[in-house]
Parts: structure tokens; C-alpha cells; sequence
């Protein structure tokens, strides 16, 4: 009965989060360029973030990073430097900062933002070449980025 | 702990790949005869951004290379040919071919190292095939080619070929500066939802991989390009609208005024550099 209830309960808060994520044009970032707060306050999924990281419709970040946990997938690229062990140097807050717009962080780096929907120049519907719908989502969702975020953490030395 | 599973894997698959980065140092020479100028200097209106320009060639894995470097093997060679024949085949109400007023192709040595370049009459930057296309409507009484048409990029290959191994050429001052500038602020500008440039991947990161494609600076002195995935010859702003469409970006058209001046700005990247096509790409 208790754990019913207890499960009802974390359902409720899950459900909560999950229909109000921090809008992409809402993200707090500090000067740093970290964002101390869960995009939905739902826990990250490490495994899912995994998949993201490799699937070229989404993350496709071993394109330019090479992430020897993720060496299942082929052609890690060189254009970044490895993610290997970026868990044990950056915090949770920053991880999160860097997915969701890397140029926070690092000025006029060539990193893609994965959870930006204004101020690009020309932004298509995905890869179609196509102009973008008005309403242009993110490349990741703000669970994903959390689901990202959460399998960076395990990238500890 | 799937996860950790992974890592048993990697090391193995990570070391390949990655041993060679840099352009290779073979030596480009066409048919064991025609030594190509692959690498040289870079044109003075590119200091600060490189200092060495170098044909995508060097960035080719060695099979793709082996096709270029002989006619027989080279899958473009055989467009060449049927540029050849349109060369010298009437069209459109004038009754005239090409060979009527040009008489054979090598007459054209020399001309696609100049292109685009600006043409007095019509107050414009014009690619090679821009200018072919005139002929065919103004004094042909043919049809213009769609940009990067099939007709017109065999004929664009015959005219690298009669101009192979001659250095690039192209002029960036005067009447065609204002295009050239154009052209270079589209080169500079970050597009789509990836914010990427022609000079993110092209100029910061030739050398580098992206996934498994080995960057190159994406020159064009060697286009048309035969490609062995499309298994047909690929024309320059083609070529350019497939790289703005993977920024996730609404692209350019071929034959926009936005791809022209791209075009020209590109080409003048490539100063120095031999005259290739049409060469062979992966
Ligand atoms: C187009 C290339 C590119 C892609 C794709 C890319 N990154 Fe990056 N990333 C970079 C570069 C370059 C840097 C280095 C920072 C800089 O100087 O810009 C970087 C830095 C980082 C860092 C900081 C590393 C450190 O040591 O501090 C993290 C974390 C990161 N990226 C994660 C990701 C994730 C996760 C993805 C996919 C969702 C991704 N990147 C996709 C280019 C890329
Ligand atoms: C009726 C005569 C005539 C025919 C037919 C003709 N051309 Fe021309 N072509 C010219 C003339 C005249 C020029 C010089 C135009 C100018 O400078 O404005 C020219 C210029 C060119 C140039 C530019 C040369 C340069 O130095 O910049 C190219 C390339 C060219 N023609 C290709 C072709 C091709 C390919 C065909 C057949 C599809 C063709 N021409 C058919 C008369 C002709
Ligand atoms: C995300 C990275 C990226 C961006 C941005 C990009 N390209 Fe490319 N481009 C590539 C890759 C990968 C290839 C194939 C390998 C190579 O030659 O670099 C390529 C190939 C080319 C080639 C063929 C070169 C050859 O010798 O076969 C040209 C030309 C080119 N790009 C021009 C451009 C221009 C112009 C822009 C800007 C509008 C641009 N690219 C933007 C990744 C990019």
C-alpha cells in the first residue's frame, strides 16, 4: 500500500517534470556557462544517453569526439578532443552547460548547441536542406540532454 | 554497466583510423606524365587563414587516389569523351557546334584556370558554365544546361582536361571584387542548426576526421569531381549546397547568385594550384 503509494507519487513528480522542461530559451546559464538545474528534473538515463551520442540524427558527437566506451560504434572522429575521463574534470552543471550550448562555454567553439531554437542563420528542417518549421525544435530534447548528461558523468578514469 | 561492457572493445577499434591525419606526401602526376602542382603556397589574400594550399587528392585513401592518377582507371574520363562529341555536334536554330567558332577543344587551354571571372559585356561574374551556356543561347540558338546539368559538367571536365596542370588563376581584384567578398563572407558565415562554416570544417580542420570522412580544404580546383558514391561527375555548387545541407541548413540553389559568388571566392582559395579535373572523390 505504502509502495503504491510511494510509486504513484514519484510517477506524479516524473509526470510533472517531464510535461514542463525548461524551455531552450529559458536555460540559466552562469558566467561559465553551466546550468546548475536538471532541464526536467527527472534523473538522467546513462544507457539512452549513450544511444544519443551515437545516432548521426541526434548527438552524432563521436563525429568529432573520440569516447573509447562508445568504440562499439565506427569512425570516432578527430575534430574534438576525447571524452574519456571528462566526468572525473566537470561537474554535472557544466557537462550540462556544454551539451546544451558548448559556446557558453567555449567562445566560437565549432561544437553544435543541442538545445538552441533561435538566432541561427538559415537553420533547415533537419537535413532535408528545406527551411526550418517556425517552430524548430532543439536537436535534442531536454530529457536527452539529461540522458547525455548523465552518461558523461560515468566518464571517469 | 552495459556500458562498461563497451569498454573491453575499444581500444582496438580506436588506434586504426587515427595513425594518419595530415595530407599524405605522394606525388600527384597524371598518366606517369603530367606532374600536378598539389600543394604550394597559399595566394596572399589568404594569410592568416592558411599558409599551404593543397589538393583534396591528398586526403583520398590510396585506392581512390590510384584512379586519378591514370585515364584508363579514372570513371570521369569516359564524360570527357562524350564531351568530345557534343564539342563538335550541331545544336540549336544556328546550326552551329562548338567546334564551328572555337575549332578544337585545346584551343580552350588556359581558360578554366581564369574562372569565374568577370565578364565586361554583361556587367557579371560568370562561372565556365555560366559562359558556355551564353554561347549556346546567344550565339548557338540552343538551350542553356541547368546548372551542374550532365551536358554541362562533361563539358566543364573536357575543359579541365584541356587544361590540366595549369595553375589557378583567378582574379579577386577590380570588377570582380565585390563578388569576392560576397562570396567570402558566405564562406565565414555559420549556417544551420549545427552553426558551421565552410572554414569550421574546411579550414580549421583539414587534416582531422569527421566520423570517418577525412576533411580536405574543400578546394575545387579539381571539379568536376567524379564521386564513386553518386557514381557520376558532381559539379562544384553541388558540391556546396550537400555541405550547407549538413549543417542543417536551409541550403543555396545551384546557379544562385549566393553559390556564384561562393564559387568564386572558393576557386581564388585555390590560386596556385594545377588545374585537376575531372578528378576522382570517395
Ligand atoms: C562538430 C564537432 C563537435 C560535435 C558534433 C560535438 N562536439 Fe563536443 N566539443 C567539440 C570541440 C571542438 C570541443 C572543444 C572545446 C572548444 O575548444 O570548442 C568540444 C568540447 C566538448 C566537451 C568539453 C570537453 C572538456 O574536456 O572540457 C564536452 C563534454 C563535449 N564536447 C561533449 C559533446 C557531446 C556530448 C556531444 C554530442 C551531443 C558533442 N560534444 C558533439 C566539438 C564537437
Ligand atoms: C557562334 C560562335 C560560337 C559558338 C558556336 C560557341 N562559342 Fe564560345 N565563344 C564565342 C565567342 C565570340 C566568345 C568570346 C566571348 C566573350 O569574350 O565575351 C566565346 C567564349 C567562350 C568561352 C570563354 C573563353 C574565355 O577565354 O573566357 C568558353 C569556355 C566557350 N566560349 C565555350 C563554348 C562552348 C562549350 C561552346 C559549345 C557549347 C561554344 N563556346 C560555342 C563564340 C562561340
Ligand atoms: C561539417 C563539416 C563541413 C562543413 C561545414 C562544410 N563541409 Fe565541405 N566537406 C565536408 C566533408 C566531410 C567533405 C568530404 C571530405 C573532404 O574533401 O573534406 C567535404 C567536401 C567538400 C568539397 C570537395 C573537395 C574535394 O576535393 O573533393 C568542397 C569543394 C567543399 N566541401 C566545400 C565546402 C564549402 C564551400 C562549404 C561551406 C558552404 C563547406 N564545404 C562546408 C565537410 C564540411
Amino acid at each position: 500500500m505504502r509502495l503504491t503509494a510511494l510509486a504513484a507519487a514519484a510517477i506524479l513528480v516524473a509526470g510533472v517534470a517531464n510535461a514542463n522542461p525548461v524551455a531552450p530559451t529559458d536555460v540559466a546559464y552562469d558566467d561559465s556557462g553551466a546550468v546548475a538545474e536538471s532541464l526536467t528534473g527527472v534523473a538522467g538515463d546513462a544507457a539512452n544517453g549513450a544511444k544519443v551520442m551515437t545516432d548521426r540524427g541526434k548527438g552524432n558527437c563521436v563525429a568529432c569526439h573520440a569516447v573509447t566506451a562508445l568504440s562499439d560504434a565506427p569512425f570516432h572522429g578527430t575534430v574534438a578532443p576525447t571524452l574519456d575521463g571528462v566526468g572525473g574534470v566537470r561537474s554535472e552543471a557544466e557537462l550540462r552547460g556544454i551539451v546544451a550550448n558548448a559556446k557558453m562555454t567555449f567562445e566560437g567553439s565549432v561544437m553544435p548547441p543541442f538545445y538552441k531554437t533561435t538566432g541561427f542563420t538559415r537553420p533547415g528542417d533537419g537535413y532535408t536542406g528545406k527551411a526550418a518549421p517556425a517552430d524548430l525544435a532543439p536537436i535534442l530534447t531536454a530529457q536527452e540532454i539529461e540522458d547525455v548528461v548523465a552518461f558523461l558523468a560515468t566518464l571517469k578514469d | 554497466m552495459k556500458i562498461k561492457a563497451l569498454t573491453a572493445v575499444a581500444a582496438l577499434m580506436l588506434s586504426a583510423p587515427m595513425a594518419f591525419a595530415e595530407a599524405d606526401e605522394d606525388q600527384l602526376i597524371i598518366n606517369g606524365d603530367v606532374a600536378m602542382i598539389s600543394k604550394t603556397a597559399a595566394a596572399p589574400h589568404l594569410e592568416g587563414a592558411l599558409s599551404e594550399v593543397i589538393s583534396g587528392w591528398h586526403f583520398r585513401d590510396n585506392e581512390t587516389q590510384a584512379m586519378q592518377l591514370d585515364d584508363f582507371d579514372n570513371p570521369g574520363m569516359v564524360f570527357v569523351d562524350l564531351a568530345r562529341d557534343a564539342w563538335a555536334t550541331a545544336e540549336g536554330t544556328e546550326g552551329k557546334s562548338c567546334a564551328s567558332c572555337h575549332g578544337e577543344p585545346e584551343a580552350m587551354a588556359g581558360v578554366k584556370a581564369v574562372y569565374p571571372k568577370w565578364n565586361e559585356t554583361a556587367g557579371e561574374v560568370r562561372t565556365l558554365q555560366m559562359q558556355m551556356n551564353d554561347c549556346r543561347t546567344t550565339r548557338m540558338g540552343a538551350e542553356a544546361w541547368k546548372t551542374d546539368a550532365k551536358e554541362a559538367l562533361n563539358m566543364e571536365a573536357l575543359m579541365a582536361v584541356v587544361s590540366r596542370g595549369m595553375p589557378m588563376n583567378v582574379a579577386i581584384d577590380g570588377p570582380a571584387a565585390e563578388t569576392w567578398a560576397k562570396g567570402k563572407e558566405i564562406y565565414y558565415t555559420r549556417y544551420g542548426q549545427l552553426e558551421l562554416s565552410c572554414a569550421n570544417c574546411h579550414e580549421q580542420n583539414y587534416g582531422n576526421y569527421i566520423r570517418s570522412d577525412h576533411l580536405s580544404q574543400g578546394q575545387i580546383e579539381a571539379f568536376p569531381a567524379y564521386r564513386l558514391k553518386d557514381a557520376a561527375l558532381v559539379g562544384v555548387q553541388s558540391r556546396f549546397k550537400g555541405c550547407v545541407r549538413d549543417t542543417r541548413a536551409e541550403t543555396f540553389s545551384p546557379g544562385s547568385p549566393e553559390f556564384i559568388a561562393l564559387e568564386l571566392y572558393v576557386a581564388s582559395r585555390g590560386n596556385g594550384l594545377s588545374v585537376e579535373g575531372p578528378s576522382v572523390r570517395n
